[in-house]
């Protein structure tokens, strides 16, 4: 120690590497900047000189500003985590959480009231509905899983994250993506396809960010204390695994130039719907379920404080569940150009999705198993275990709407989107709530959240926006689609399209009003988050974790 | 093209079928085998055990 204390300070490779890096990169920017064939790509430009430029000044500031030797690994035979990265990630969750679900309500109510886009072309539907997507998909979604899978792989592995700057790279790298991209939309740049909106530079640069998390998630995992590694981790190493790969295969696109956000895609027609939807579905496959099944198994034995109903059977759930998924795309493309034998293949692999489905979800809801009564006191445990509840009933609904004939009267109806909110509300969203009311006190070390009075109306009100919402869509779905199909003793259609739109009016008001709602919860959630963090009670001693609350 | 179809239709229903049901068995023998119980079962507590 006293040696190392000596030793003069020097950089680290990362710490130079990447300062210079980033140098380079802004002064590239720069130049292209300059010479940007559109106004809103220099725009852009400009935007990753000056993220880049500070990122320069912030390494080599940093470095001035810290002790000789790095942080160690372990202090007194404990490891010494690194939960810097995981407190913003939590933090920018909430943030675009809150962001997110309101652009969500305003493009809610301009389906009911078009006015509402006030004659602008930066808030027409047609913009902000890949900026609600994306902001609660990737930017909500997103924040939540890298922050709960960087404290989920420290803790399960008894092992500080690997690297230095690149934890920080992984965390402000994305949400910087999260800027480019929600910029990019309003300002009209978009390659056209569905959760895949942002151009070539922004998947570029993502591609970068998701290399480093894989390595830090990996690298994190190979430096474990324990022998196996937990099942939480297996999930969260398919979700960066797969998306990486889905990202990499949906975004081959060439740029026109480099001065321009403008690309094509190298796959053309049909082959690229298909590819298009294999990334789709596999977003909600690996992103919104793997990921967020891995908060399931980490953080509900966590707060029941009881151990996984079945390991066993989260292993065959890991895999059966991989292996499945993966094939289940072409369901999204039932009587379209795709050959018949691909559309059956995509349903046949949804309907087997059921089992490791609801395997899973047995898994999850069974841990509680003689421990019920939490669900009474605890109403972040509540969140949790109605979360999966809804994955139960969101993984049923989808195989049913797989079925062709079924897709015969759901698709391109609001069915659709009420199946998908089933599940990002009710699973993906519950599930992430649950996760940050454990986050936030044991990452700051307060004994308890400031209100779990707060949480019970958060998961109220909340609950009775996702009723709101799902019921009225399933009606206007079910409704639109036989609308859509009613013929005349003519053989005429009985409807013109636009008495199917007119028909829909009172549920988009109704499903609005979910939407306050869920809204209305979610800020209730930043309040007590906010709250915990700057006026709940510190735990006295450092190293322990926070008891369960008790019984009111 | 037809032939196309028919060569990988064929190749699927059967060696893709076999594929995954030999996936699936052998993912199931080793979750389930008697020799690995204890190991799962401590694996199980991995988030429970305080450090």
């Amino acid at each position: 120690m006293t040696h190392a204390a000596t030793s003069p300070k020097s950089m680290t490779f990362g710490e130079a590497g990447s300062a210079l890096a980033f140098a380079a990169l802004a002064l590239l920017c720069i130049i292209i900047a300059a010479k940007a064939y559109t106004p809103e790509y220099a725009f852009h430009a400009y935007l990753f000189a000056a993220a880049s430029g500070w990122a320069a000044f912030k390494i080599v500031d940093r470095f001035y500003d810290r002790p000789a030797q790095l942080p160690p690994r372990e202090i007194n035979g404990k490891p010494n985590y690194n939960m810097g990265p995981v407190k913003f990630a939590t933090i920018a969750g909430v943030f675009w959480g809150v962001a997110g679900f309101t652009i969500g309500l305003l493009i809610a109510s301009q389906l009911a009231f078009p006015a509402l886009n006030f004659d602008t072309a930066w808030l027409s539907f047609g913009r902000m509905r890949p900026l609600h997507t994306s902001a609660v998909i990737f930017a909500f979604g997103g924040n939540v899983l890298i922050a709960t899978s960087l404290y989920v792989v420290q803790r399960t592995s008894r092992a500080r994250l690997v690297g230095d700057i690149a934890p920080w790279f992984v965390v402000l790298g994305y949400n910087f993506f999260i800027v480019i991209a929600g910029t990019g939309y309003l300002l009209g740049i978009t390659q056209g396809k569905e959760y895949a909106e942002p151009e070539w530079y922004a998947d570029l640069w993502l591609t970068v960010v998701w290399v480093a998390y894989l390595l830090v998630f990996l690298g994190t995992v190979m430096r474990r204390k324990e022998p196996h590694i937990y099942v939480a981790n297996w999930f969260y190493l398919a979700f960066i695994l797969t998306i990486a790969v889905l990202h990499l295969g949906n975004n081959a696109a060439i740029p026109v130039s480099i001065f321009s956000p403008k690309s094509y895609i190298v796959w053309a027609g049909v082959q690229d719907a298909m590819v298009q939807w294999w990334y789709g579905h596999n977003a909600v496959g690996f992103f919104l379920t793997a990921g967020f099944l891995a908060i399931m198994y980490y953080f509900i034995p966590k707060r029941a404080e009881r151990p996984v109903y079945s390991y066993r059977l989260s292993i065959i759930h890991f895999w059966a569940l991989i292996f499945l998924y993966i094939w289940a795309g072409p369901h999204h493309l039932h009587y379209t150009a795709l050959p018949d034998w691909a559309q059956t293949l995509g349903m046949t692999f949804s309907i087997m999705l059921w089992m490791p489905s609801w395997g899973g979800m047995i898994n999850g809801l069974m841990t509680l198993s003689g421990a019920w009564d939490k669900l009474r006191t605890d109403p972040v445990l509540r969140l949790m275990v109605v979360s999966v509840a809804f994955y139960g009933m969101a993984t049923f609904e989808g195989p049913l709407m797989s079925v062709k004939a079924v897709n015969t009267l759901s698709h391109y109806t609001d069915w659709t989107i009420g199946h998908v909110h089933s599940g990002a509300l009710g699973w993906v969203a519950y599930v992430s709530f649950g996760a940050i009311y454990c986050l936030v006190p044991w990452l700051w070390n307060k004994e308890r959240l400031y209100s779990l009075k707060a949480v019970s109306w958060h998961f109220w009100i909340s609950t009775l926006g996702i009723v709101l919402y799902i019921s009225s869509m399933w009606v206007a779905g079910i409704l639109q689609g036989l609308m859509w199909r009613a013929y005349t003793s003519l053989g005429f259609l009985e409807y013109s399209f636009i008495e199917t739109v007119e028909a829909m009016h009172p549920f988009y008001v109704i499903r609005a009003l979910g939407g306050v709602l869920f809204v209305g919860g979610s800020l209730i959630m930043a309040w007590n988050v906010w709250k915990t963090i700057t006026s709940a009670k510190d735990i006295a001693v450092a190293e322990e974790r926070p008891l369960l609350v008790a019984a009111e | 093209m037809f032939e196309t179809y028919k060569s990988l239709a064929e190749f699927a229903q059967t060696w893709g079928l076999l594929y995954f049901v030999g996936v699936f068995l052998a993912v199931v023998v080793y979750a389930l085998s008697p020799s690995r119980k204890k190991r799962f079962e401590d694996a199980a507590r991995i988030p429970l055990q305080e450090d």
